[in-house]
């Protein structure tokens, strides 16, 4: 990045978000700060010269899988709060402890080393048009099984995914409305069973 | 910024014109240099931002106001009646009377409601959608940045606000507002894919991401038409895909079911009054412009004129002339066509749009390697040049034509016939 | 400019933050967000080596980056499918209470 003090700001940001990501009570409040750290990568990324990796990021991180953490978080009634007595309870001491004792065993390896200390970058480019003639030449394999791997896990999450219950078009009715006041349906129409909750057919919505 | 020179087509080299035609083609461009004169030389690349968001900001927001009252006095008459007509000449001042309204409006927020994320909605929903206009190339030599993934980033930006539909679905702690929310983020991101795939054929024969590259490898004339990407197969077949999923992305009839006033009241926009929803409003038309501009520089060539006489006129002139047909066209879609439910609109995206939009790039394909390995003569032989293009474009228009065809008919052989129950 | 530690730095705190997310939360959907987050500070690594010229000027970092992105949104969909498979079995997301392979 052009200096520090941007850099800095970045940085305090990402970690800030990815905290509150990691602490927060609520799951979709910890969703949403994640996409806000996945967004704040991507602004590292832009400052080192890697835009294509940045919006990249920003287009599969903030755009499909903070959505697809939503969803689920949604569909999995996420809504309800883990009980916690406070915010400084045992497992917040926990997970500082964690924290520092992974960031310690990480970075006391990393800057014992001389090769971390550099301060001039070189005058790296990554024009779009080598990264296409790297994937299409150097990296061919690896791209043909990204897209294998990829229609794979499209497949198999819906397949994973998928409801059980046959694929009827289901109608809620409630019973005292009766069968014979809707027409002009090709589905059936059934009324609401009495044990279904709301969550199951929103997932027919 | 490369700078791109302008040609010259008038044809007997009349300078005095010429100059006067390329000086007013410019002009945007001379006067934001010479404003950048009044400003000291180390703080000039925040000036230039700063005065390109001004300008940026003040020509959409103005598109904004008369796209509104163009597009109600236009569905009113697609529908038999005036549009509004009483707040100015033939009530072209409604929009200020809506810009009072919205702004005195009592601020209602629930009170369940999760206030920061309801406050925080319609930014999230404004703000990256504002970022995508800055690659988009206005005219010649006029588009705000100049990024060698340009169309990446605009992507990126589109989709960084699908995040605000959901923060204000469920922020609002409404069952109506969530399910509205929960369909519009899976119309946006199910039509995302078809967006993007359409869009690919073009950046494959352009060779290219960046906006600019693209608009100036549709520039030159064929016959004295313009070499718009429209004009081959794979582009028409592509602005056509574009089109349909760009009218689903901003949630347009006939895919507004999430916000569709007649079944779930406003969806996600329910408990948003005031100015918040003027903002979501905004937001909305914003991205409509945004990537209608996308279409114009990939598909309808961007600032070049359509016939060769015609290029005498500015280029931001043609921009957004073509800009205003494709508006004029979503609003007439608008008026015209049902609104889809919410399966229909899941299953055209994914079994029909995406599997064409694959075939599309497949016929991209084969037009890009028919015109290398049998290239095209020179215009001055016209014959010839239909003799070798004609085959080409017989063969790809062919590919889609029944990859469309056999989809349609595949799909439509699952439908049963409608059964009907009347009341006793 | 930021000397390369601090990148190395930033990408480290990430690195540990997701971790001790990934551990210590009850929730599945959480924990695969700490994940998600441990991915992120790799890649953060792989382009801040790159950029400093590490290893030349090839652009591998940022060859390697695109794949890891690219798997770990096929990662991610996946995972939260099956949150959702058990979800719908066990009626809970709470990882102390699918801890049988029972049922």
């Amino acid at each position: 990045m052009p200096n520090k003090i941007t850099f800095c700001l970045t940085a305090i940001f990402t970690l800030s978000a990815a905290v509150a990501a990691m602490r927060l009570r609520n799951p979709v409040h910890c969703a949403l700060s994640a996409a806000l750290a996945f967004a704040g990568l991507a602004v590292a990324f832009l400052g080192l010269d890697a835009e294509f990796i940045g919006f990249a990021q920003i287009l599969v991180y903030v755009g499909a899988i903070s959505i697809l953490t939503i969803f689920t978080v949604l569909l999995t009634r996420g809504s309800e709060v883990e009980q916690r007595a406070a915010i400084f309870s045992r497992s917040w001491i926990t997970g500082i402890a964690i924290t520092i004792g992974v960031t310690g065993a990480i970075l006391l390896p990393v800057f014992s080393s001389s090769l971390s200390f550099k301060t001039a970058p070189v005058a790296a480019s990554a024009p779009v048009q080598s990264i296409g003639n790297e994937l299409m030449t150097r990296y061919l394999l690896p791209l043909e099984v990204m897209g294998l791997l990829l229609t794979a896990a499209l497949v198999g999450a819906v397949v994973i995914a998928m409801s059980d219950a046959p694929d009827k078009k289901r109608l809620v009715v409630p019973a005292s409305v009766g069968r014979a006041s809707v027409t002009g349906f090709s589905s059936e129409v059934l009324p609401a069973k009495a044990g279904t909750t709301n969550q199951r057919e929103l997932t027919t919505v | 910024m490369k700078e791109v020179a302008c040609k010259s087509t008038w044809p007997h080299g009349r300078h005095a014109l010429d100059s006067l035609m390329t000086m007013l083609d410019q002009i945007f461009v001379t006067i934001k240099q010479w404003l950048l004169t009044f400003i000291p030389e180390n703080l000039h690349p925040i000036g230039s931002a700063l005065l390109s968001i001004v300008a940026i900001i003040s020509v959409f927001g103005t598109a904004f106001a008369l796209t509104t009252i163009l597009e109600r006095k236009g569905l009113g008459r697609i529908q038999n009646r005036y549009g509004p007509n009483r707040v100015g000449p033939c009530g072209f001042l409604q929009p200020i009377a809506d810009a009072v309204k919205m702004l005195t409006k009592e601020d209602i927020v629930p009170y369940a409601a999760d206030k920061v994320l309801h406050y925080l909605a319609p930014i999230v929903l404004t703000v990256p959608i504002w970022l995508a206009f800055a690659v988009l190339p206005f005219g010649r030599n006029m588009s705000a940045i100049d990024l060698d993934a340009g169309i990446v980033f605009f992507f990126a930006a589109g989709s960084a606000s699908e995040l605000a539909v959901f923060m204000a679905g469920w922020s609002s702690h409404n069952k109506y507002s969530l399910i509205g929310a929960m369909r519009g983020i899976a119309q946006m991101i199910s039509y995302e894919v078809p967006l993007v795939l359409s869009t690919i054929p073009v950046l494959m024969l352009s060779g290219t991401l960046n906006l600019n590259e693209i608009v100036n490898a549709q520039s030159g004339f064929a016959f004295g038409v313009g070499k718009w990407n429209v004009l081959t197969p794979w582009g028409a077949a592509g602005f056509l895909l574009f089109m349909i999923a760009a009218t689903a992305e901003s949630n347009r009839a006939p895919f507004d079911l999430p916000e569709g006033e007649s079944e779930i009241i406003a969806g996600y926009l329910t408990e948003y009054s005031g100015f918040k929803y003027a903002l979501f409003f905004l937001g909305e038309y914003l991205g409509l412009f945004a990537v209608t501009g996308l279409a114009v520089t990939l598909f309808l060539g961007g600032w070049n004129a359509p016939l060769a006489f015609l290029s005498v006129l500015p280029s931001w002139f043609w921009f957004f002339a073509k800009f205003g047909a494709l508006i004029a066209v979503f609003i007439w879609a608008r008026g015209t066509v049902p609104r889809l439910r919410f399966d229909q609109l899941l299953n055209f995206a994914w079994k029909f749009l995406v599997p064409l939009a694959v075939v599309n790039l497949v016929v991209a394909g084969i037009w890009h390697f028919a015109s290398v390995s049998w290239p095209a003569p020179s215009l001055s032989r016209p014959l010839e040049y239909l003799e070798t293009v004609a085959p080409r474009w017989l063969a790809c228009a062919g590919l889609f034509f029944a990859a469309y065809e056999i989809l349609g008919r595949v799909l439509s052989l699952k439908r049963a016939p409608r059964t009907y129950r009347y009341a006793e | 400019m930021t000397p390369l530690s601090y990148y190395l730095g930033l990408s480290g705190l990430l690195f540990a933050v997701g971790f001790a997310g990934a551990v210590t939360r009850r929730n599945a959907v959480i924990v695969l967000l700490g994940i998600e987050f441990m991915l992120n500070a790799a890649n953060m690594n792989f382009i801040a080596f790159w950029r400093y010229g590490v290893s030349g000027t090839a652009p591998t970092g940022i060859m390697v980056v695109i794949f890891s992105i690219a798997i770990a949104a096929a990662e991610a969909a996946v995972g939260l499918a099956l949150i959702i498979a058990v979800y719908r079995h066990r009626q809970t997301t709470q990882l102390e209470q699918i801890d049988s392979l029972k049922g």
